[in-house]
This record gives C-alpha cells, sequence and structure tokens, in this order.
C-alpha cells in the first residue's frame, strides 16, 4: 500500500484472502507470511473492523489449511497489551514476541515465545542476532557441556608454568588470565596459542582493538612467533572492534569462525572488552556462554580479562566469569624500589594440584620465563630487588664453597706437613737404628776380636798367667761374648 | 496510462473522460454499497463522461496478485493522470471528490 492510497470508507480482506487462496491451490503452497497487516487494517480506522478482518483472516487460514504467519507491531514489550491486538494472543496458536532495545547505544535484540499451543517451549528471553547468515538466536540455557572430561593435558607455552601446574591446563578447560594494564595477560595467553600452533593444532585468536598484524608484531619482540602460522592457516585471527557490535554479534562471529576452522585450541584477548559492548549484564551472560560454547566443542580456552581500577591487588574480575573458568592465573605489577615487576600466581585450578608460590615473569626476547621471587622478612622480592638477592645469595655460596675448599686446603697442608714430619722422623730412626747396629757390630767384632785374642793366648805358653783374671773382671757382659766364644771355637 | 478498453471517450470535456475500475467481491455488502456510491458520483459529477469496468474477484482471483488489491473494494482512477486508488466503499463522498480532483457541485 502506496502512501496515497485514500480510505474512504469501510472495506474487508474477503477480495484479497479469495486472490491468495486461488494463487496459493495453483502453485501448492503450504505457509503463508502476512507481513506488516497491521498496516492496512489501521486504514479501517475502526477497533472492531480491525477485530472483524483479524478474525476473517483466522477464519481462511483454518479454511485453507495453509500455516501462516502473521506479523504486526507491538509498542513497548508486551505484544499482548499492545493497543487493538490484545484480543490476537487468543486467535493464534503461536505468539512470538520480537524486541528491540537500545542499551548504552548498543542495539540488543531479543526473542521470546509468549505462547505455544500444545507443546512446551522455553519461556525466557533470548537474545537474536542478525548477520550475514541470517537470524540466529542465542542458545541461553547453556546446559550444552562437554561429553567427556578430557584428563589430557596441554602446555601452556611456559614451561615453569607447566609445573607450576602440575603439567598444563586441561584439554578442553577454559583459563582465565587476569592482571592489570601490561602485566602481562595478552603475552600469556599468546604463548599458549604459540604452543598449539607448534603441535598443529587449529587455534582461534580473537583480539579486540587491535588488527592481527599488530599482535603478530607486538608478540615477537618477546620471542613469540605467530607470523608463520598465520600463514600456514593453523592460526587464525579474528578483530574485532568492541564498539562495533553488541556483545551477542561477537559472539556469534566466533561461533561461525570456531565451526568454520575448527579451533581446536581459542584466545580471546581481552574477555572484558566484550563488557564494553553492550550493558555489563548482557555481556557477562555472553562471557558465559562463550566459555560453555568452548566447553561444548572440546575448545581449550585462555581469555585474558583486564581488571579496572588502580588496586592491582583485588583479585575480582568485572566480568563474573571466575566462577566458571576452570583456571585462574592472576597477574600483578608490584612497584617496589623504584621499579615495576610482574607476578604471576595460580588463583585456583580445578583437579590439578597447583603450586600456591608467586613467581615473577620476566619477559625477555627469548620468551617468558618464570623466576621465584624471594621472600624476605615479610617484603617479596622482586627485579632488581630480588637480582640483588641472588647476587647476595650467591655470593654467600661462593664464599662457603672458598671457606671449605680453604680448609680443605689447610688440612692437606697439615697432612704433607705431618708426613713429612713422619718421614724425617722415620729417617732419624733409621739412622739411629742404623748407628745403633754400627756401633754395636763394631764393638762385637771388638769383643770377638779380643776373645779371639783371648784364645790364641790362652793356647799360648805365656798365656796362663792371666787366665783367671779377665773372667772375673768383665761379668755378665762376657756370658754373651763367652756363648760366641765357642762357635768361634768349633770353627 | 492509456485508457481501459477499446471504446472512444463519448465527449470530451476539459478533463477528459474519467475511467474507473471497480474491484469488488460479489457478495460483500461494502462491495454492493460501493458500486451504487460511485454511480452516484459518476452521474452527479460526471455525467455522460465516465467509463467504469467492475471487476469481480472472486470470479478473477490471479488478479489479486497481478494488480495488488489488498482491500476490497478498491476503486482505481486510470484516467485522467495521475492514477488514484480508494479503497473502502466511497461512503464518505467528500474524501472521493477530493481524491478525484472533482470539486463538489454547488447546488
Amino acid at each position: 500500500m502506496g502512501p496515497d492510497v485514500i480510505n474512504a470508507g469501510e472495506f474487508d480482506l474477503s477480495g484479497m484472502l479469495a486472490g491468495i487462496k486461488a494463487e496459493a491451490d495453483a502453485r501448492g503452497a503450504r505457509r503463508i507470511v502476512f507481513d506488516a497487516v497491521d498496516v492496512l487494517l489501521s486504514l479501517l480506522d475502526d477497533p472492531l473492523a480491525e477485530r472483524r478482518e483479524i478474525y476473517r483472516l483466522d477464519d481462511w487460514l483454518s479454511e485453507s489449511g495453509l500455516t501462516g504467519i502473521i506479523t504486526a507491531k507491538s509498542e513497548g514489550d508486551d505484544p499482548f497489551v499492545a493497543e487493538g491486538y490484545g484480543f490476537m494472543q487468543f486467535m493464534a496458536d503461536c505468539v512470538v514476541a520480537l524486541k528491540l532495545r537500545v542499551v548504552d547505544q548498543i542495539a540488543l535484540r531479543y526473542v521470546q515465545v509468549m505462547k505455544y499451543r500444545g507443546s512446551s517451549f522455553a519461556e525466557n528471553e533470548a537474545p537474536l542476532v542478525i548477520g550475514a547468515s541470517g537470524m540466529e538466536v542465542a542458545d541461553i540455557s547453556a546446559t550444552t557441556v562437554a561429553p567427556e572430561a578430557s584428563q589430557e593435558r596441554v602446555s601452556s607455552g611456559v614451561e615453569r608454568l607447566d609445573a607450576m601446574l602440575d603439567s598444563g591446563y586441561f584439554r578442553g578447560s577454559s583459563v582465565l588470565i587476569t592482571g592489570s594494564a601490561g602485566t602481562g595477560k595478552s603475552i600469556l595467553a599468546s604463548a599458549f596459542a604459540e604452543a598449539a600452533c607448534l603441535r598443529k593444532e587449529h587455534t582461534l585468536y580473537v583480539s579486540f582493538d587491535e588488527n592481527p598484524s599488530e599482535v603478530v608484531r607486538d608478540l615477537s619482540s618477546v620471542g613469540i612467533g605467530l607470523g608463520p602460522h598465520l600463514k600456514s592457516g593453523v592460526l587464525r585471527m579474528h578483530s574485532a572492534r568492541t564498539e562495533a557490535s553488541s556483545a551477542e554479534v561477537h559472539l556469534m562471529k566466533i561461533k561461525r569462525i570456531v565451526r568454520e576452522h575448527q579451533s581446536r585450541c581459542m584466545v580471546v584477548d581481552p574477555l572484558s572488552a566484550i563488557v564494553k559492548a553492550g550493558a555489563a549484564l548482557t555481556a557477562g551472560r555472553v562471557a558465559e556462554r562463550l566459555i560453555c560454547l568452548a566447553k561444548s566443542e572440546g575448545i581449550t580456552l585462555v581469555s585474558t580479562s583486564l581488571l579496572q581500577g588502580a588496586q592491582p591487588l583485588t583479585e575480582e574480575t568485572p566480568v563474573q566469569i571466575s566462577t566458571i573458568a576452570d583456571t585462574w592465573v592472576h597477574l600483578t605489577n608490584i612497584s617496589q624500589a623504584g621499579e615495576r615487576n610482574r607476578a604471576l600466581s595460580i588463583v585456583k585450578s580445578r583437579g590439578i594440584k597447583n603450586s600456591n608460590q608467586v613467581r615473577e615473569l620476566i619477559l625477555s626476547d627469548q620468551g617468558i620465563a618464570l623466576a621465584d621471587v624471594y621472600t624476605a622478612s615479610g617484603d617479596v622480592l622482586m627485579g632488581t630487588a630480588r637480582w640483588q638477592k641472588e647476587a647476595a645469595e650467591k655470593a654467600e655460596q661462593e664464599r662457603i664453597l672458598a671457606e671449605v675448599e680453604n680448609k680443605r686446603r689447610e688440612v692437606a697442608l697439615a697432612r704433607a706437613e705431618l708426613g713429612a714430619r713422619i718421614g724425617a722422623l722415620e729417617q732419624e730412626l733409621k739412622q739411629k737404628q742404623a748407628e745403633a747396629e754400627r756401633s754395636i757390630g763394631a764393638e762385637a767384632t771388638h769383643k770377638l776380636d779380643l776373645a779371639k785374642r783371648r784364645k790364641e793366648l790362652e793356647h799360648s805358653p805365656s798365656a796362663k798367667i792371666f787366665k783367671k783374671r779377665p773372667e772375673n773382671s768383665q761379668g755378665a757382659g762376657k756370658k754373651t761374648a763367652g756363648r760366641r766364644s765357642p762357635t768361634g771355637d768349633g770353627q | 496510462m492509456i485508457p481501459f478498453g477499446n471504446e472512444q471517450p463519448r465527449r470530451s470535456q476539459e478533463k477528459g473522460p474519467f475511467v474507473f475500475r471497480l474491484y469488488v467481491v460479489d457478495e460483500g455488502p461494502s462491495s454492493a454499497r460501493a458500486i451504487a456510491n460511485l454511480s452516484a458520483i459518476c452521474k452527479n459529477h460526471l455525467p455522460d463522461n465516465h467509463q467504469i469496468e467492475i471487476v469481480d474477484l472472486l470470479q478473477d482471483p490471479r488478479r489479486v496478485l497481478s494488480d495488488h488489491i489488498l482491500a476490497t473494494p478498491t476503486l482505481i482512477k486510470l484516467s485522467p493522470a495521475p492514477v488514484r486508488k480508494i479503497i473502502g466503499d466511497l461512503g464518505e463522498e467528500a474524501k472521493v471528490l477530493l481524491a478525484l480532483g472533482l470539486q463538489q457541485r454547488t447546488t
């Protein structure tokens, strides 16, 4: 009906219906749509006449056997109270209400089944998205859970974090990395993506407010090379501007890409950007559904979330997704002694015996490393302080080692010294022994000589004079000599 | 717009012949009223200067879609230009005359 149509008196739809019936019969149509029937009927300018024509339409539908869809505008949220059409709920077998709300300048569409004769139906409002692939109704019941919880572990991309998590994230789990700006959330998430790509697992990287080439460039500075994987197609990057559309639209796009790309791992950086895309309440639900989507598809999801506010140590996520995340890694900036250092801790990790210790996250062109932090008199030492402490400990260790070495050397020296002394003493002893033996030998020879001489004298004729005297004067000493004498005599 | 039918206008006036087509549903009470109202208007305002074609949509239902007829009765003034489409039983004569560009005759 054009704007130039003039209404001059009462009319009805019987002619149109007769014509449509003829057309439907000719084509064998089963369904028929009356779009915006209210525009035509409003020309009647008479609520009673409008109602009469709606009933005529209803009667005609039952007679024709066609399934009809009638659209009509409603005012406000409840079509049942829309002026003039309240009676339609009694007439129609199924009533579906479509709603459009603008929250924070973002348009959000909803669909709600209000009535369905002879069938059960979900009564809640569900978000509705209109995109390139048509209309999509969000599954808000989100009861889809992965058929079987996996025992398989996947690497976080950081060796020591894997160790802290008792060998990595669970396959198909959802990991949340929180932290304020510049704590290294994206880098940690990207490390996971790179590790997945190196395993040749299809990975989707969703970044908000940054385009793929920027992401790749920025990450290469910390030794994470995503470029080749992006080229080979193992990695798929989807950059979504947060302002562009509602959280629902983002989710729909992500869903489509995930199915198309058959992703096994996914990074959403940052998930908190979805919050900006529409009302916080809706966005929170979208974040939840994103996690549920990943779960039901068996995708390991690592998402980051920016913590708002200036309290880096409060571990609260703006989006209340921490409760449905399986593993929650928290990064903080610790300012101390004139520098900022990154600290990593695991807030929770379901089903994993995780470390409770804080580690320092160190970024270099070699990638990510985790270092132990020192606690000294209640203070956590990081960065230079940790380095100083480490250096001091090293020096101390070296000092102790040196001391031990010193002692060892002293002992060796002492041993050598004493050994030398023992040697000298032994030498001395030997010498004395030799001397003693020599002197004894000389005396004995001398005595033997004397004995010999004495014998000779005894045998000589003059000897008898001295015979008794030497025996008395020599005493015991003579006995030995005297004993030898028989051998000597025997010879 | 080419005037409907082959017959020549009987008498040329200032505005030329008025050619009407009225879509009706034979059994409808509003259709009957529309025929009566149109006849009366023509008699009073366009004596000997009009042609009326009446299309019964029950007899020729395919014309509903081909001629884009949503409401019955619908009157189409095919000539003189501009083409006008008026729906309803034409009971509101003042509106009809205004739409057809005819001044209401002052008695």
